[in-house]
C-alpha cells in the first residue's frame, strides 16, 4: 500500500517539477486515448506539441502561439491575484465580453474620426468595462455574503446576452448589408490594434500580458499589498489580525482580475478579431483558470502555462485537421494536463511512502 | 484473581522522526489512581493511545485483567472494560445531554430510559447534570461531566483521564476529585494524565514519570514535593519567574463599558466590561476559554472594533482603529490559536515576522518588502526567545507548538509595545518553555509596558499578575490584587462550580 506523508515543509523541488511531471504524464495517457481511437499516438503527440514550433507550416503556427497565449496570460495574472487570495472570479469570460465591448463602442462611437488618443481611449474603456462587470459580485459579496464564485459566473450569461444584444443592436455595422456585428476594427487605422513585429504575433494585448506578468509578480513577492493577499488565502484569521480588511481585499481582487480580462477582450475585438459579434468570445476567460492553476497562480509560471496552453490548443486544431481527431478527444487531452497537475501536485505538500500502512 | 489490572512491558511506538514511546513499563492496581506525568510530547498521549486501541504499538505487551490485551480500536477496549475522557471532547452542541450519550452507544435504551440512568449516575457520583439540556449551554466542566458520564454508563475497570483539570474552576476540580476518589473506593482503577503537580500530589496513589518517551521514574506523588516531581518531568533544574523590580506607573489603557454581540451562534456576548491598566502593570483574566476570551482579544486587538469610546490608549479613543493603527500607538497582541491566526502555518518565519511587525519595525520601504530586514528580525526572535528551528526559511507549521508560541510571543515583545494583550500565552506549551514565556512578560513590565494575560491556567496568573478578574459568560469580574487572594475567592470568582444548584441530591 502508498501511504502519504505530510511534509513538514513543502519542497521546493517537487513545486518545479510537477509541471513538467504532468506534461509527461499528459503526453503518456494521452497518447493511450489516441491509440484507443486508433491513431498512431507518437505522430498525435508529435501534430500537438512539435509541429507548430517546428514543423513545415511552423512559421504560421508561432504567430498564433502569442496571438493565443496573450489573452489567457493576461486573463490568468489577473485571476491569480484573486485566486492566491482565496477569491474565486469565475467569470472572466463575462469581464473580457463587457471590456471588449466598453472598448469597441468607444471606437465605433469616434468612428470615423481619426486620432493618436483614440486607441489608449478605447484601452482605459476596455479595463473599466472589464473592472464594473468583476465590481459587481464583489459588491454583493460585501454587501450581502453573496457567493462570487456563483454571481460571477451567471454574469458570463448575461454578458453573453449583452453581446448578442449589441451585435444585432446598436453597435451592428451600418454597411454590413444586413448581416449581424460590428463594423470591423482592422479597416480603422486609429482604433487598430496591429501586429507589431510581422509574422511574430506580436500585438498590445501580447505586450499587455507580459506587463502583467510583471507586475503582479512583483506584486505578490516583492510588495506588502501581494504578502497580504497571500496571508488572506492561506489563513483569513491571521490576515484579519495583520490588518487587512476583507471587504478591500475583495474589491482589489475582483476588481484587477476584472480590469485585466476587460483589457484582453479589448485587444482581441481591436486586434485579432476585429469586430464585435454574437459568438465574439472564444472561452479564453474560462481556459485562463486552468492556466493560472497550470502556472501554479506564479505569475512566471502563468506565462509559461500560457504558452503550454496555446501549443495544445493549436496542435490540438491541427491534430484535429491532419488526424481527423475528434474535438472531444482534444479537450479530453486539455483536462487530463489539469488533472495530472493537480494529482501531481499533492508532492509538494505530502510524501508518498510505499509500505504497509501503519494505524 | 490477580492483584494487577493493567501490566505494560516494553511497550515501543515509533513515528517518523520520533520515538514517541521507548520500552515504557508500568502497572495499575484495582482501585488505583495512577498518574502519568511528563511534558508536552514526552509522550502520555501515544501510550494512553495504545491503551485505549487507537494506536498500534510496533513492540512490547499489555496484560490486562492477566489476560493479553491488544485492542485492535477502541471499541474492542470498551469491551475489555478500558474508558476514556478525552481532552477535546466530542460533543454535538445543537443536541441535548441525553442524545449526545445515546449517540456514543451501541444499542441505546429509550430516551425516558437513558434519562433516568443518566440522572442515577450524576447523583450517585456527585456530578450534577441534568439530561435534558443542550450541550451547546454547558459550561466546559458540565460538557466533561457528560463525557464522564458516558463512560460511566459502560461501567468501566480502567478510565483513562486525559488534562481533565485544565478547563475546570477550582470548584469543579474539588467535584471531579470528589468523583475519582469514590470510583477508585469501588475498584475502579483510573489512569490520570496531567502536569498539573499539586493535583496529582492530592489524588494519585502513583506516578509513572515520562520524558522523551521514556519512563524515567515512578514514585507516590505524595512522598515527593511538587518541585522535586518538575525536576523529574522536566530534567533539570527549575528557573523560578522573577517578579522583582517593577513599579507601576500613571494609567496608560482603559477600556469602558464594553459591548459586543457574540461572533458565533453559542458564544458569548461581552457584557460591559470595564477596566483600567497602569503601565508597569500585569492584569490577569482568568476564566475558562469560551466565556468571551476570544472575543476580548479580538476587541483589544482591533479585529473587530467597538463602539466608540469603550477602548481608550493614553486617552485617546481607539475603539474603531483596525489592528496596525493600533500597534502603531504601541497596543500589540497575541491571540491563542497560533497556527491560523497568530501564524501562517505555510509560510516561512521570516514571512511570519512580517504578519505583524511592519509597523513597528524597518520591514517595508515604500510598500515594498524588505526581506532581508525581515530575516534579521525572525532571527532576532529566534535567538532572544530561543526558538528550536533550523533557521528562519523553516514553515510555522514544522515547529512545535511551544516554539511556535514562543516565536509569536517574542515577535510581539521585541517589538516593545506600550499595551501587550496575550490569550492563552502557555497553551499546550512544555513548562520550561512556558517559563520562559512568562518571565519575558514579566521583564516587558519591569520595562513600563502593560500587559494583560488572558489565561486558564490559574497558577500562571497568580504567579505573574498584579490584579486579577476573571471572565465568565461574558462578564468581567471587578479586578482584585493577586496578593493574598485565596483560591476559594478565584473559584467564586470564576463563577464557583457550574450547575450546582441543579444537584437537587
Amino acid at each position: 500500500m502508498i501511504t502519504l506523508v505530510k511534509r513538514p515543509t513543502p519542497s521546493q523541488f517537487w513545486a518545479y517539477a510537477t509541471p513538467v511531471l504532468a506534461v509527461l504524464a499528459t503526453m503518456v495517457a494521452g497518447g493511450i486515448l489516441f491509440a484507443a481511437l486508433g491513431k498512431d499516438p507518437i505522430a498525435a503527440i508529435k501534430v500537438i506539441f512539435y509541429d507548430p514550433l517546428f514543423g513545415p507550416n511552423a512559421a504560421y503556427f508561432r504567430g498564433q502561439l502569442l496571438v493565443k497565449a496573450g489573452p489567457l496570460i493576461l486573463i490568468a495574472a489577473g485571476l491569480a491575484v484573486g485566486f492566491r487570495a482565496g477569491i474565486w472570479n469565475i467569470g472572466a469570460e463575462g469581464q473580457y465580453i463587457m471590456g471588449a465591448l466598453a472598448g469597441a463602442s468607444v471606437a465605433l462611437a469616434a468612428y470615423p474620426a481619426e486620432s493618436h488618443w483614440l486607441f489608449p481611449a478605447m484601452v482605459v474603456a476596455g479595463a473599466l468595462g472589464g473592472w464594473l462587470w468583476g465590481m459587481i459580485p464583489a459588491l454583493l459579496k460585501t454587501a450581502f455574503g453573496t457567493s462570487e464564485i456563483l454571481v460571477s459566473l451567471m454574469l458570463v450569461y448575461v454578458a453573453q446576452n449583452f453581446l448578442a444584444y449589441a451585435a444585432f443592436g446598436p453597435l451592428k455595422n451600418p454597411e454590413g448589408y444586413g448581416f449581424p456585428g460590428s463594423r470591423n476594427l482592422q479597416q480603422y487605422p486609429s482604433a487598430h490594434n496591429p501586429e507589431l513585429i510581422a509574422g511574430t504575433g506580436m500585438h498590445w494585448g501580447v505586450v499587455a500580458a507580459l506587463m502583467a506578468v510583471i507586475a503582479t509578480y512583483i506584486l505578490m513577492q516583492r510588495h506588502i499589498a501581494g504578502y497580504r493577499i497571500r496571508v488572506a488565502g492561506e489563513a483569513p484569521r491571521a490576515a484579519r489580525f495583520a490588518g487587512v480588511v476583507p471587504a478591500k481585499l475583495v474589491m482589489f481582487c475582483l476588481g484587477l482580475s476584472g480590469a485585466f480580462a476587460g483589457l484582453a477582450g479589448l485587444f482581441e475585438v481591436a486586434g485579432p478579431n476585429g469586430q464585435i459579434t454574437d459568438s465574439f468570445n472564444a472561452g479564453y476567460g474560462f481556459t485562463a483558470i486552468i492556466v493560472a492553476f497550470l502556472g501554479r497562480l506564479n505569475a512566471i509560471g502563468i506565462l509559461l502555462a500560457g504558452l503550454l496552453m496555446a501549443l495544445t490548443y493549436i496542435g490540438g486544431d491541427m491534430a484535429q485537421l491532419m488526424l481527423g481527431l475528434p474535438t472531444a478527444a482534444i479537450q479530453v487531452f486539455q483536462g487530463m494536463l489539469l488533472f495530472f497537475l493537480l494529482g501531481f501536485d499533492l508532492l509538494t505538500q505530502y510524501r508518498l511512502r510505499l509500505g504497509r500502512a501503519r494505524a | 484473581m490477580s492483584e494487577t489490572l493493567l501490566r505494560i512491558e516494553g511497550l515501543t511506538k515509533a513515528y517518523p522522526g520520533v520515538v514517541a514511546n521507548d520500552g515504557v513499563g508500568f502497572q495499575i492496581r484495582p482501585g488505583e489512581v495512577h498518574a502519568l506525568l511528563g511534558e508536552n510530547g514526552a509522550g502520555k498521549s501515544t501510550l494512553v493511545k495504545m491503551i485505549y486501541g487507537l494506536v498500534k504499538p510496533d513492540a512490547g505487551t499489555m496484560q490486562f485483567q492477566g489476560a493479553p490485551y491488544t485492542p485492535p480500536e477502541p471499541r474492542a477496549a470498551r469491551a475489555a472494560g478500558v474508558a476514556m475522557v478525552f481532552q477535546h471532547f466530542s460533543l454535538f452542541e445543537a443536541l441535548s445531554v441525553a442524545e449526545n450519550v445515546a449517540l456514543g452507544m451501541e444499542n441505546p435504551p429509550s430516551m425516558r430510559t437513558l434519562s433516568a440512568r443518566i440522572r442515577d449516575i450524576s447523583s450517585a457520583y456527585g456530578l450534577p447534570l441534568d439530561p435534558t439540556r443542550t450541550v451547546g449551554d454547558l459550561s466546559a466542566g458540565e460538557r466533561q461531566r457528560v463525557e464522564i458520564i458516558r463512560c460511566l454508563l459502560q461501567d468501566p475497570k480502567l478510565l483513562i483521564m486525559d488534562e481533565p483539570t485544565s478547563v475546570l474552576t477550582p470548584q469543579e476540580v474539588e467535584i471531579l476529585f470528589g468523583t475519582l476518589r469514590k470510583l477508585a473506593a469501588e475498584g475502579t482503577a483510573i489512569l490520570y494524565i496531567s502536569h498539573k503537580l499539586e493535583e496529582i500530589r492530592a489524588l494519585c496513589d502513583g506516578a509513572t514519570i515520562l520524558r522523551g518517551g521514556k519512563v524515567v521514574a515512578s514514585c507516590t506523588p505524595r512522598e515527593k514535593s511538587a518541585r522535586e516531581l518538575a525536576e523529574l518531568m522536566v530534567g533539570g533544574e527549575f528557573a523560578a519567574t522573577d517578579r522583582a523590580g517593577r513599579k507601576t506607573g500613571a494609567k496608560i489603557f482603559e477600556v469602558t463599558h464594553l459591548n459586543l454581540a457574540p461572533m458565533s451562534a453559542f458564544g458569548p456576548a461581552l457584557k460591559d466590561l470595564s477596566f483600567k491598566l497602569a503601565a508597569g502593570e500585569v492584569l490577569g483574566i482568568g476564566g475558562v476559554a469560551g466565556n468571551g476570551q476570544e472575543e476580548l482579544i479580538a476587541t483589544l486587538s482591533g479585529e473587530r472594533p467597538s463602539a466608540a469610546g469603550t477602548v481608550s490608549l493614553h486617552g485617546q479613543d481607539i475603539s474603531d482603529l483596525g489592528p496596525n493603527d493600533r500597534r502603531r500607538l504601541g497596543l500589540l497582541a497575541a491571540p491563542e490559536e497560533r497556527l491560523g491566526h497568530a501564524a501562517v502555518p505555510n509560510l516561512s518565519l521570516t514571512e511570519n515576522a512580517i504578519l505583524t511587525g511592519t509597523v513597528r519595525r524597518p520591514l517595508t520601504r515604500n510598500g515594498f518588502l524588505n526581506m532581508g530586514a525581515a530575516k534579521r528580525f525572525a532571527e532576532e526572535i529566534i535567538a532572544g526567545f530561543d526558538v528550536r528551528t533550523p533557521g528562519p526559511q523553516v514553515a510555522a507549521r514544522a515547529l512545535s507548538g511551544g516554539n511556535l508560541q514562543k516565536f509569536v510571543i517574542g515577535r510581539e515583545v521585541l517589538q516593545a509595545p506600550e499595551v501587550l494583550v496575550v490569550n492563552q500565552p502557555t497553551w499546550g506549551v512544555d513548562a520550561a518553555a512556558a517559563a520562559a514565556i512568562r518571565q519575558s512578560l514579566l521583564d516587558l513590565a519591569a520595562k513600563g509596558a502593560a500587559v494583560i494575560v488572558i489565561s486558564q491556567d490559574l497558577d500562571e496568573l497568580m504567579e505573574i499578575s498584579d490584579r486579577f478578574c476573571a471572565l465568565n459568560e461574558g462578564r468581567l469580574s471587578a479586578p482584585r490584587p493577586t496578593e493574598g487572594l485565596s483560591m476559594e475567592e478565584i473559584g467564586l470568582m470564576l463563577g464557583g462550580a457550574h450547575g450546582m444548584q441543579e444537584a437537587a441530591v
